[in-house]
């Protein structure tokens, strides 16, 4: 292989194959990918969940994670979220032109660890080699199918009474990619939460229908999730701010940068809405896994301000929108 | 008093209890506009108390006509625009025009944190004109002129600074000589007074008589600031308080205030909602002139009357609560603003429609 991409290696020839066989099949290897056909023949289930997601984020390479663990972890736990086990991932590279080859095999070989963790192979696959200055360096789309394990996942279950849990703290991600852009800004260790949510939402599905939603706060955050839940019903959701996790680092680094962590992407964390009898069984569910650690109830649905999500701090009470036109850059 | 100790339940039921008529409180700086909003202290407070948004938000003042001339500078295809990240959305004089707009056709917007950050940008990219766009009050003014300091220095003779820095003094006194001014106290921006110090307050007190109090930004600050002002309006005695004693000295910090003399001085200027205020800008020096876009450039500022619907500049001046704008949340919001009170993240109708 030669030491960065060129277009020769999206033609289609004999560099491509040499970049499928030598980067992507050897280190993502299992018999659906290595067949090496135009699609993949999968052992099925009767239900499926399929999900897709594309990847852009900026810098490529960031504090605690990549665009290769990102791609794997964003389509996983949309297919977790949505009540599936997820199994197989489809992975499109986009490579500008002069990508370094070491750079790529960093991020195959970050998808292949990641892949392994969530339990999902990758079973297809394309590759393009865009002209030097028509794309950023690298962008991944993944799509992802996963077996359906709980059927009814949906905000429409929400009920008066409910509780509101998170799997711990809420910002991270969006707050160290930003931090990876303003390298000059702060001295930081704040690193991404990214990470696969297939395991602990396993471990949550038992909860039956007392297990109402689940999302994971990604672009928006926290406060952005929880607005789509109640938006245009008669339910309220009510948070209190004391109870909500968030790093003492990713609060200062957000003064900072003029953000707020409730609206900061989480890459690692899921929002759950449960039953008010199933809600301790589930901070103890969350509480045992690694992902769950630091869960939290952080509040509970009522019907006080129909359609609106109220954040109470130590002073009073705020309304909190959806994200709106923020000047965020590529983060996911 | 300590805040430590401080218990901002008791102090709020204290307030309402003080007897207090209809009065109004304003601050003059975004962040703590941003942090009232966000603190929900509006929620708790009694009636009587309301607390306005003044001229604090370094966009909310800049005439539409500034804006204007930037976004032609940007569509040049020789220059950089390097600006602050709340500068970008700001609408021109033409709805819907902004540096956002102009970026999506093609013209380089490069947003950074620091004003030192446009000049390594124009290190980088050397054929190239890269300009800053010098927004903002006593608190971003000596970064500004540090980064003039540096270019020259440097020997980079492809950065300019176009100056929209303002500086708060005039802006108060003009804002108190409006007939219908109406407010009973000010609490004074922290940050501002990191720089020039908690005594360049002080006239609000021996000179107009109003009660004045620097606070910081923290919900127990601020909710500290306001007490003390509600205090002193109760005794009838003006004075002038630091309760930001951590971050603000008396005096100030001389050597930004150096730095900023050094390289910037007082203009006449205008600002939305108020119109022209004599010597409240900065520009650059005339042994600077090299590094002033204004002079490289050739730019003139047309009309800057600020017309229309938008009720931005009542809104500046505290005569307007942001929802009462007959635009607010309907043909104004967020992700299509027509005023910059609504674009700024420091912006009133902004914090408003965010959390309230």
């Amino acid at each position: 292989m030669d030491e960065i991409i060129t277009l020769d290696y999206g033609s289609g020839g004999k560099k491509t194959s040499e970049l499928i066989d030598n980067l992507i099949v050897k280190n993502l290897s299992n018999s659906a990918l290595s067949a090496l056909g135009d699609g993949a023949v999968l052992q099925g289930a009767e239900k499926l969940v399929f999900s897709t997601d594309s990847f852009v984020v900026s810098p490529c390479f960031f504090p605690g994670g990549d665009i290769g663990k990102l791609s794997v972890c964003g389509t996983v736990n949309d297919v977790a979220m949505s009540g599936g086990i997820p199994k197989y991932l489809s992975l499109s590279f986009i490579i500008e032109e002069g990508f370094a080859t070491g750079d790529l095999e960093k991020i195959i070989l970050s998808i292949k660890k990641t892949a392994e963790k969530a339990g999902v192979s990758v079973v297809t696959g394309d590759t393009k080699v865009v002209e030097r200055g028509r794309g950023d360096g690298i962008y991944i789309n993944t799509a992802g199918i996963g077996f359906l394990a709980h059927n009814n996942l949906s905000p429409k279950n929400i009920r008066e009474g409910d509780k509101i849990i998170i799997s711990g703290t809420a910002g991270d991600h969006g707050t160290a990619v930003m931090l990876a852009r303003e390298k000059n800004l702060v001295e930081s260790e704040i690193l991404s939460d990214c990470t696969p949510l297939a395991a602990l939402s396993q471990e949550l599905y038992p909860l039956g229908e007392n297990l109402r939603v689940l999302r994971d706060p990604t672009r928006g955050g926290v406060a952005t999730t929880l607005c789509e839940f109640v938006e245009g019903t008669e339910l309220t959701v009510e948070l209190y701010e004391r109870d909500i996790p968030v790093r003492d680092d990713v609060s200062a680094a957000c003064e900072i940068l003029g953000l707020d962590p409730l609206y900061c992407a989480c890459e690692g964390k899921l929002l759950c809405v449960v039953s008010p009898e199933s809600a301790a069984e589930a901070l103890s569910i969350m509480r045992s896994t690694e992902e769950g650690r630091n869960a939290a109830i952080i509040g509970e649905i009522t019907a006080s301000r129909p359609g609106r999500v109220l954040v109470h701090g130590e002073l009073g009470t705020r309304i909190a929108a959806k994200l709106t036109g923020a000047l965020l850059p590529r983060i996911c | 008093m300590s805040l430590e100790n401080f218990n901002p339940a008791e102090i709020l039921s204290e307030i309402s209890r003080m007897g207090l008529p209809q009065l109004n409180l304003m601050e003059v700086c975004g962040t703590h506009t941003m942090a009232i909003a966000k603190s929900g202290l509006r929620s708790s407070l009694p009636e009587n108390v309301k607390l306005l948004s003044g001229p604090g938000c370094p966009v909310c003042v800049t005439p539409s006509g500034v804006i204007d001339e930037i976004l032609a500078l940007a569509m040049r295809s020789d220059v950089i625009i390097a600006t602050y990240g709340d500068m970008i959305k700001v609408p021109g004089s033409v709805h819907g025009k902004s540096l956002a707009s102009v970026r999506a056709l093609g013209a380089r917007v490069e947003v950074v944190y620091s004003p030192l950050d446009a000049v390594a940008l124009a290190e980088k990219n050397k054929g190239d004109e890269v300009v800053f766009l010098g927004a903002g009050f006593e608190t971003t003014a000596p970064g500004t002129a540090a980064a003039i300091g540096a270019a020259k220095d440097g020997g980079i003779t492809n950065f300019s600074v176009l100056s929209m820095l303002k500086t708060v003094e005039p802006a108060l006194r003009a804002l108190i000589a409006q007939e219908d001014f109406a407010v009973s106290g000010f609490l004074c921006p922290g940050h501002v007074a990191t720089v020039i110090g908690a005594n360049a307050f002080s006239f609000l007190a021996e000179e107009y008589n109003i009660p004045c109090v620097v606070g910081g930004f923290e919900p127990r600050e601020i909710l500290d600031a306001v007490y003390r002002l509600l205090l002193q309006i109760k005794s009838g005695k003006a004075r002038l308080e630091n309760a930001y004693p951590n971050a603000v000295r008396a005096e100030g910090n001389p050597l930004a205030r150096k730095i900023m003399e050094k390289y910037l001085t007082p203009r006449t200027d205008v600002w939305r909602g108020l119109g022209e205020i004599p010597m409240s800008g900065l520009c650059l020096r005339e042994e600077y002139s090299d590094f002033d876009a204004e002079r490289k450039f050739a730019i003139t500022y047309k009309n800057t009357e600020d017309t229309g619907a938008c009720r931005c500049g009542d809104v500046i001046c505290g005569r307007l609560s942001p929802h009462e704008c007959p635009m607010f949340g309907k043909a104004c919001t967020p992700e299509n603003p027509v005023g910059p009170c609504m674009v700024s993240g420091e912006g009133a109708c902004a914090a408003m429609y965010k959390y309230m």
